[in-house]
């Protein structure tokens, strides 16, 4: 033992740094470095909210000018929904789950002091925020932030003339993407290595709780198609700039004929979803582990079907990278092509209907304490079927077709990929507080906020299916004047003020955020009762995470209500189960 | 409604002992040499980073060659004649760029005789014991040698873009041309990276830092640059005989 204690002590070779500078700015603490993130996408999102309460306004109000922003032309409302996306995607949906909790998380629930490569984990944190200081920086450049939407099509995006925004704006937003592409692909690297090599004794791969899990197979993602897009944006940044035509096939722009011919926009749209669409999964992945968490945690029950909750995450991720086609029917695929995509995109159904399965056999019977972060759990559970029941809708060409550049889309992907993501992270938010801040968050406001924001999202995009079916384009910034949409003004009017109302309860959680930092009830060590190793450790950590010993792990993650315990759950490192078993 | 009996539920939890899932890492509680094991145990992680960061690299080039053979099958449009054409011509590549790839391979060679001296150099406490003999204490040379190889690649690779340059094939002038300047631009830029870690083993050493870290840098240096000079041979016989 005094091999491994050393080992585990060395690693962690930093001592608790006492300056400033070196305690939470430059920290190489995997758990400041986990709260950077935090709040990085904290940051984030309200910068995203924002711009997405702006398009609402234009939406139904379209000739109103807003103090300080002027009037919205088309292309600045294409701005808005370029940068809200861009922003919403990589800064918030990958950055909070995964860079956030997962950093801070991963190594004490598998009982390491640190992650395996502390300077990296630092190197990445900062490239990252370099890549958000770049993307914002795209606002204040001539032209302003760029206008082709988050997935950046090509010639619209290779040529600088080929709209206000796509000059030095979209180079920025280039740069940015390749540089958060590194600081992924560098974080990615640091959770692998992890979580195959630093595992405390005893923690086998099948004990540890699905939320490591869900963060490891997420990183494998990060890993291949991070690579990916990386590419695509050295290629797009030197078709802007090096005169190239990768992509940039001979077309005409403002009656100009461009200096490229040959390209393949296609090219472009192939290696951007085949990065895409892993990243839908790396979005909701640890999402999905935290529920799996929680619903067990709140149930009082084991997890139901360990095995296959790991089986489904893995076979998720496997088919993730099968499936980038189905972004593409409306480009001319053969329909050999598209009807292989749509088989295989249809099968994800299959994982994903177990892993709900499951959640539901969790809850069947349990003893469920609704607190709020079980409440925001099941929350997470309902809107991952109704985002992901139309998943198989637009999985099938016939239907994609008409559907695809429709409000419908829109409503789909909030829903799974947006809405049902942000819960996981507002899960995360309420059941590790107590262990990261060392208090409580107020379970009255926790509550509030969960109905304003479960019954509000709801509101919000439940009625876009149906704005989408009734044919309302998605992009256009403005529907009013069309004749046939006219009878769509009442219920977009309706999203609107429901967004209003949602976007607002969100202040409920920010201010309980903060206040909780200062006046929050204390937390005991495992307010929960849960059983997994950061609930063993003080509150907050220390700084080696578990105050100088490293722990042993004897029992599998899920054990509540064992027969014969003295309590009704079993802490994995308790070793007085394995002789109850 | 359905009663919860703990008992039923419970008996047999499904994830109690985790079904015999891989064994935990062996942290060698066998009472081993203390430094050494540690040591190994340090060794191993960054290898383990090294394979997982090659991945992420393989995906970059894995990226560019789909962009390389989608790209070739492409036709364009004449606009005088509104017809499509086939425009991937070849690039006639520079000769020096054999030359190039011989001095990458010897520096590979190299790189692993600096590799095996920097675990002599790391041994070297060793000798201080009676019997025990762990080679000459000779100074870092090959590692000198492979940063000296590298930057004459590097040099070499320039030399090729200028000759390019003056047979007239610019990184915009024709497709093949912009792929030939995008992989060895990538390649050269990943292989700089290599020096420049070399470069600070060597200051490690100058900064009397320990063995250990010296030699795991050193170790996975190795392993990237041998990687590297494999990456290269393919990005050669791509450009070469891929048409």
């Amino acid at each position: 033992m005094a091999t491994r204690e050393f080992a585990a002590h060395e690693a962690h070779a930093h001592t608790a740094p006492q300056g400033f500078i070196r305690k939470w700015v430059f920290s190489l603490d995997h758990k400041v470095i986990g709260l950077q993130y935090y709040f990085l996408a904290l940051t984030a999102v309200i910068v995203g909210m924002f711009l997405s309460l702006l398009m609402r306004i234009h939406l139904i109000w379209p000739n109103i000018t807003l103090p300080l922003l002027g009037d919205i032309k088309p292309e600045t409302y294409l701005t808005l929904v370029t940068m809200h996306g861009t922003i919403m995607v990589f800064f918030v949906l990958t950055t909070a789950p995964q860079g956030g909790f997962g950093n801070y998380f991963l190594p004490i629930q598998i009982g390491a002091a640190d992650m395996a490569f502390p300077v990296l984990n630092m190197l990445s944190f900062w490239v990252t925020a370099l890549a958000f200081i770049v993307m914002l920086g795209a606002f204040f450049v001539t032209g302003g932030a760029p206008l082709h939407g988050w997935t950046g099509y090509p010639p619209l995006s290779a040529v600088p003339s080929a709209g206000p925004g796509e000059g030095p704006g979209a180079d920025m937003w280039v740069i940015s993407i390749a540089l958060f592409c590194i600081g992924a692909l560098m974080s990615a690297l640091n959770f692998i290595t992890t979580t195959l090599d630093m595992r405390a004794k005893g923690m086998s791969m099948m004990r540890m709780p699905l939320t490591c899990w869900a963060w490891f197979i997420t990183a494998i993602l990060g890993l291949l198609a991070f690579g990916v897009l990386f590419s695509a944006g050295i290629l797009l940044l030197l078709d802007r700039n090096a005169g190239t035509s990768f992509y940039v096939p001979l077309t005409v722009f403002s009656g100009q004929i461009v200096a490229h011919k040959g390209g393949s926009p296609l090219l472009w749209q192939h290696l951007f979803w085949f990065f895409g669409h892993p990243e839908v999964y790396i979005a909701i992945l640890p999402a999905m582990g935290l529920c799996s968490q929680l619903v067990s945690v709140f149930s009082r029950k084991p997890i139901f079907g360990y095995k296959a909750m790991v089986y489904a995450m893995l076979s998720i991720g496997l088919l993730g990278f099968m499936v980038w086609g189905h972004h593409m029917f409306m480009s001319g695929m053969s329909p050999y092509s598209a009807f292989a995509f749509s088989i295989m995109t249809m099968a994800i159904g299959v994982p994903s209907a177990i892993k709900t399965f499951n959640w539901l056999g969790t809850l069947w019977g349990g003893r469920i304490r609704l607190a709020s972060p079980m409440l925001f759990a099941i929350g997470f559970v309902s809107l991952f079927v109704s985002g992901g029941i139309s998943g198989p809708f637009l999985a099938q060409p016939t239907l994609d077709i008409p559907l695809h550049d429709t409000a419908f889309v829109t409503g789909h992907f909030h829903l799974i990929m947006g809405v049902a993501s942000i819960f996981g992270i507002f899960a995360a938010t309420y059941y590790w507080f107590p262990k990261m801040f060392g208090r409580m968050m107020n379970e009255t406001l926790a509550r509030w906020h969960f109905w304003l924001t479960f019954v509000g999202t709801y509101c919000i995009f439940m009625p876009m299916h149906y704005a989408g079916m009734a044919g309302q384009p998605r992009r256009y910034s403005q529907f009013t004047e069309l004749h046939y949409l006219e009878k769509l003004i009442p219920l977009n009017t309706f999203i609107t003020f429901a967004a209003f109302v949602t976007i607002a309860s969100q202040l409920i959680f920010i201010f309980n955020l903060f206040w909780s930092m200062k006046a929050g009830k204390k937390a005991s060590d495992n307010p929960w009762e849960a059983t997994t190793l950061e609930w063993t450790t003080a509150t907050p950590p220390p700084h080696d995470n578990f105050g100088g010993h490293t722990p042993v792990v004897y029992n599998g993650p899920y054990e509540y209500g064992v027969p014969g315990a003295p309590r009704d759950y079993v802490m994995q490192t308790d070793p007085t189960t394995v002789a109850a078993h | 409604m359905a009663s919860y009996t703990p008992t039923v539920a419970i008996d047999d939890p499904r994830t109690s002992t985790g079904g015999n899932g891989g064994l935990p890492p062996d942290w060698g509680s066998d009472g081993g040499n203390f430094d050494s094991h540690y040591f190994d145990t340090r060794l191993r992680r960054a290898r383990l980073g090294l394979i997982v960061g090659l991945t992420g690299i393989a995906m970059i080039f894995i990226s560019f060659t789909s962009a390389y053979v989608v790209r070739q099958g492409l036709p364009t449009l004449d606009p005088r004649t509104n017809a499509l054409l086939h425009d991937w011509f070849p690039v006639p590549l520079p000769r020096l760029l054999l030359l190039n790839t011989v001095v990458l391979l010897i520096s590979s060679v190299t790189m692993e005789l600096a590799r095996c001296q920097a675990a002599r150099k790391a041994l070297a406490h060793l000798s201080s014991i009676p019997g025990v003999s762990v080679g000459a204490k000779d100074e870092m040379s090959w590692l000198a040698l492979t940063v000296v190889l590298g930057l004459s690649f590097l040099t070499g690779q320039w030399m090729a873009w200028r000759e390019l340059a003056a047979n007239g094939f610019y990184m915009a002038s024709s497709p093949s041309s912009s792929f030939v300047y995008l992989l060895t631009g990538m390649h050269g830029i990943h292989l700089f990276g290599g020096v420049v870690a070399l470069l600070s083993a060597g200051v490690a050493s100058l900064l009397r830092r320990s063995a250990d870290s010296q030699l795991i840098l050193v170790d996975v240096t190795g392993w990237y640059w041998h990687f590297m000079a494999v990456l290269w041979v393919y990005i050669l016989c791509l450009l070469e005989f891929v048409h």
